[in-house]
């Protein structure tokens, strides 16, 4: 028998330390070569660690949450023949993390338990009133079971002398519902739920910090009439249904950005602020704010200029589908150059968009509606939608900021110049 | 010497801390004591145990001494003490327990580590121990660095000026001893030398000894005092020490020694409490209900959170914290921190004293009227209880007597379970113990004492 370490593999280019989210083992579980042992998080995405061998979990290195190095021991398995350390090798760091798990447990489910539960009320019984800085009296165990049961004593009646609340007071009132006879108690809600930042949450809050920190942003919004392109894709829907991917807004936008920037570069760019340096992309990459489980995603449709209408909305839906179910491959959450964020029917009239760093422009789609538009001689009810974006005003001036969007609302208003050379 | 990572960090192994070690220990919970000294803190290596057994040696020599004077008919010759062997019979207890509470934090798996804490960050902190330095990061920390002996800046401890810590260690009985404060500390300590032999004179600022509780509770002590033939002297100040004498606004105090014991204060200084700029509450490390201190996933427990400055609170509050930390409900809602001065009468308190809550009354049953004190030959004293006139519910119980520090436990057990004056008295005390005082206390507030 001999320990096999495994260490925290590179995940990703660059990168000198990964946060470990979640354990796929415990300690004294048996393992199989390539079972999923943990999963880490990088600046992009989980990431998970495989077994390189069989055997059993003798240690784990760390705690969720924790920050582990690349190269550090991530797990120590006990395997049949030798393994690549001794034994004895820190063996007493490796008992003391053996603990872990079990605090672990523990620890892991603050959840305050419902205050009341909800029985077919046997007898309402009727909170009690008590002078504000008075304890009640009940016994240390009446006590430390109201806590765990959530129940605020106070509010309990008590059956003994002196109004003393008895374990069968408590049965009594939690049976009841802890409700007031005769109406509804607006009593204080004093419970406060830890809610760790880590993982994904934790990238998401850095990132946008970064963003909103470094970048002066400068938003513009406006409004576009829709009723034209809508009425295209109704058609090319129509025609190609059950043969190619349904065309959502998103692929037109992207055309529409690609044909912007075309005389625009500078909003097609990455600004490295220290360095002092734009990098204008030839290649339009479009990275689309994604709404996952986890938490904001933007994966990145890489050369849209290159695609066509069918083959960007295709892409959109296959990483929009693999960043919901974690499956997506770090290269393609990462490198864009420009940002499309739409919350669809959620899109509100105006939102102020954060640019995603160190992209310097970023489209926001608002929800479409159909809006009354006077035509000079009458009100037309027409679809409009509007269109917020913002932009890294360091490099990016207001001027060639309402440029750009005007150019794109030239060209959604009227969708045949997407398609028409020069 | 390798840096260290640990779940729970504890610096301070007295009462506070080592109790939390070892329920963090039960818990699972990977867990790292330090403590500069040998474990058990003040408590167990110059307060409460060594000084009980002062206590003990000297209630024993003093019983001899003046056992022919007593009613007993019983005569022995005149006793002599070799206090150095006392003190090696202390320091052997006290060695006893620091093996003791080492192998109970072993058992429960939680590391001791040798050497002075000092914060590097809010989870991080270094350890010198000589040269070496460690680093210990951890996820939580629980401040348990306790209190220390105050000093005057006019009697600086040294030589003939001693704490409390030195004073347990003397070897020879001093002819003279000047206590300045009349705590229970100097009662305690001074009343062990002057049952040696020692001619000791008290002096207190205040205008009576034990200032905090009221004069009934107080006076039997003092009565005790003067039989032993100690000196006491109220309001009055003391101002300095030369040529033997201790100088005080009242005149001079001939004394060979003076034992300092003026109160403590927390120690917060030199382990970079400071830095982490913790919201104070006056000199003490402020701390809500679950003993957290004002900057995240930092306790703070013990004579460094405040008054009372008592092990049994700290060992209290060391424990809910281990459990806070394991995820369990809990919360500080004790309704009584029982508190004992192991003077001659000893003087036990918990709970409210007469007149500290509104709508309270009080009842008293002495001891010359208990049939097992007076079988001691100690009738002085008595047990006293305050309750709620409204409903009965018992809020505040003492005792002052010779051997009532053991009554602490009915008290305290009477109030954290809301006793009210019928339960107690319904309750059978065992005939004949000093205990049938708290019973007839009780019945006596009810208006049908049987006894008096």
């Amino acid at each position: 028998m001999g320990v096999f370490a495994i260490r925290l593999p590179d995940v990703g280019e660059g990168i000198a330390e990964a946060e470990l989210v979640e354990w796929h083992v415990k300690v004294g579980d048996v393992v199989r070569e390539d079972d999923v042992l943990a999963a880490v998080m990088t600046d992009k995405a989980a990431v998970e660690v495989p077994s390189s061998v069989d055997g059993t979990v003798l240690a784990l290195g760390g705690e969720i949450g924790d920050m582990i190095s690349i190269g550090a021991v991530l797990i120590r398995i006990e395997v049949d023949g030798e393994g690549n350390e001794s034994g004895d090798v820190e063996a007493p760091a490796a008992a003391t993390v053996e603990e872990k798990p079990a605090v672990l447990e523990a620890v892991a489910e603050p959840t305050p338990k419902p205050a009341t539960k909800p029985v077919a009320a046997t007898e309402a019984v009727a909170p009690v009133k008590r002078a504000a800085g008075t304890k009640p009296l009940a016994a240390p165990s009446v006590r430390a079971r109201a806590r765990e049961e959530g129940v605020d004593l106070r509010q309990v009646p008590g059956s003994g002398a002196a109004g003393r609340i008895s374990h069968a007071d408590l049965d009594n009132w939690i049976a009841s519902g802890g409700i007031q006879q005769g109406g509804v108690t607006r009593g204080q809600n004093t419970g406060v739920e830890e809610v760790r930042v880590i993982g994904m949450r934790r990238k998401i809050a850095e990132k946008m910090a970064i963003s909103k920190r470094q970048i002066p942003h400068i938003t513009i919004v406006e409004e576009v009439e829709m009723s034209a392109l809508e009425d295209l894709r109704a058609v090319l829907n129509a025609k190609h249904k059950g043969e190619r991917a349904k065309l959502t807004l998103l692929p037109f936008l992207m055309r529409a950005i690609v044909e912007a920037v075309r005389e625009q570069p500078e909003l097609n760019a990455r600004y490295d602020d220290e360095a002092g340096v734009i990098l204008c992309h030839g290649g339009v990459h479009v990275g689309i704010a994604t709404q996952t489980p986890n938490g904001l995603n933007v994966p990145v449709v890489k050369h849209a200029e290159a695609g066509s209408l069918w083959d960007n909305a295709e892409t959109v839906a296959r990483l929009a589908q693999e960043a919901r179910d974690g499956t997506i491959k770090r290269d393609e959450l990462s490198g864009g150059t420009i940002t499309i964020t739409s919350l669809g029917p959620l899109g509100a009239i105006a939102t102020t968009p954060i640019i995603n760093h160190p992209e310097v422009a970023i489209v926001g789609v608002n929800k479409m509606q159909i809006r009354p538009v006077w035509d000079g001689q009458q009100f037309q009810p027409r679809k409009m939608m509007n269109i917020s974006c913002s932009f890294d005003h360091r490099v990016i001036d207001g001027w060639d900021a309402a440029v750009f969007v005007q150019k794109l609302k030239t060209l959604l208003e009227t969708p045949a110049m997407l398609f028409v050379e020069g | 010497m390798t840096d260290l990572t640990c779940k729970l960090l504890i610096i301070g192994a007295g009462p506070g801390g080592y109790v939390c070690a070892i329920r963090a220990g039960q818990l699972g919970i990977d867990t790292i004591v330090v403590d500069s000294g040998k474990p058990g803190g003040t408590c167990l290596n110059v307060g409460c145990i060594p000084s009980k057994a002062m206590i003990h040696a000297a209630d024993e020599f003093h019983k001899i001494a003046h056992m022919n004077d007593g009613p007993l008919g019983i005569s022995a010759g005149a006793p002599r003490i070799d206090l150095a062997q006392t003190v090696a019979w202390k320091d052997g207890i006290v060695q006893r327990l620091n093996t003791g509470v080492s192998a109970l934090m072993k058992k429960a798996k939680a590391r001791f580590v040798t050497g002075q804490a000092r914060f590097f960050d809010g989870k991080t902190v270094e350890v010198t121990h000589g040269d070496e330095v460690q680093q210990i990061r951890a996820e939580y920390v629980v401040i348990a660095t306790g209190s220390a002996p105050v000093e005057l800046p006019f009697l600086p401890f040294g030589g003939p000026i001693l704490s409390s810590t030195e004073a347990l260690d003397m070897t020879e009985v001093p002819e003279t001893l000047a206590v300045v404060g009349g705590g229970y500390i100097g009662l305690e300590l001074g009343t062990v030398f002057a049952k040696l032999g020692s001619k000791v004179t008290v002096v207190e600022a205040e205008d009576r000894i034990l200032s905090l509780y009221d004069k009934a509770l107080t006076k039997p002590v003092a009565q005790r005092l003067e039989d032993l033939g100690v000196t006491v002297m109220t309001g009055t100040k003391a101002q300095g020490y030369s040529d033997g004498a201790l100088q005080t606004d009242q005149g001079e105090v001939a004394s060979e020694k003076v034992l300092v014991t003026v109160g403590r204060r927390p120690r917060t200084a030199g382990i970079g409490i400071e830095e982490l700029a913790l919201t104070q509450d006056g000199p003490f490390v402020k701390i809500d209900s679950f003993c957290q201190t004002s900057m995240r996933g930092i306790y703070a427990i013990g004579d460094v959170t405040g008054e009372p400055m008592l092990a049994h609170r700290a060992m209290a509050q060391g424990e809910m914290v281990a459990e806070h930390i394991a995820g369990h409900a809990v919360e500080w809602d004790k309704r009584a921190i029982p508190a004992v001065c192991f003077t001659d009468p000893e003087v036990v308190t918990c709970g409210a004293l007469p007149g500290e809550i509104d709508d309270t009354k009080s009842s008293e049953f002495p001891f010359k009227a208990n049939g097992r004190a007076m079988t001691t030959e100690r009738d002085d004293g008595f047990v006293r209880v305050v309750y709620r006139e409204e409903d009965h519910a018992v809020v505040g119980l003492q005792a002052v007597g010779a051997g009532i520090s053991e009554l602490s436990a009915s008290f305290s057990l009477a109030i954290e379970m809301g006793a009210c004056l019928e339960d107690i008295a319904a309750t059978i005390h065992a005939h004949p113990t000093q205990s049938e005082g708290l019973q007839e206390a009780c019945l006596k507030a009810l208006g049908h004492a049987l006894h008096i």
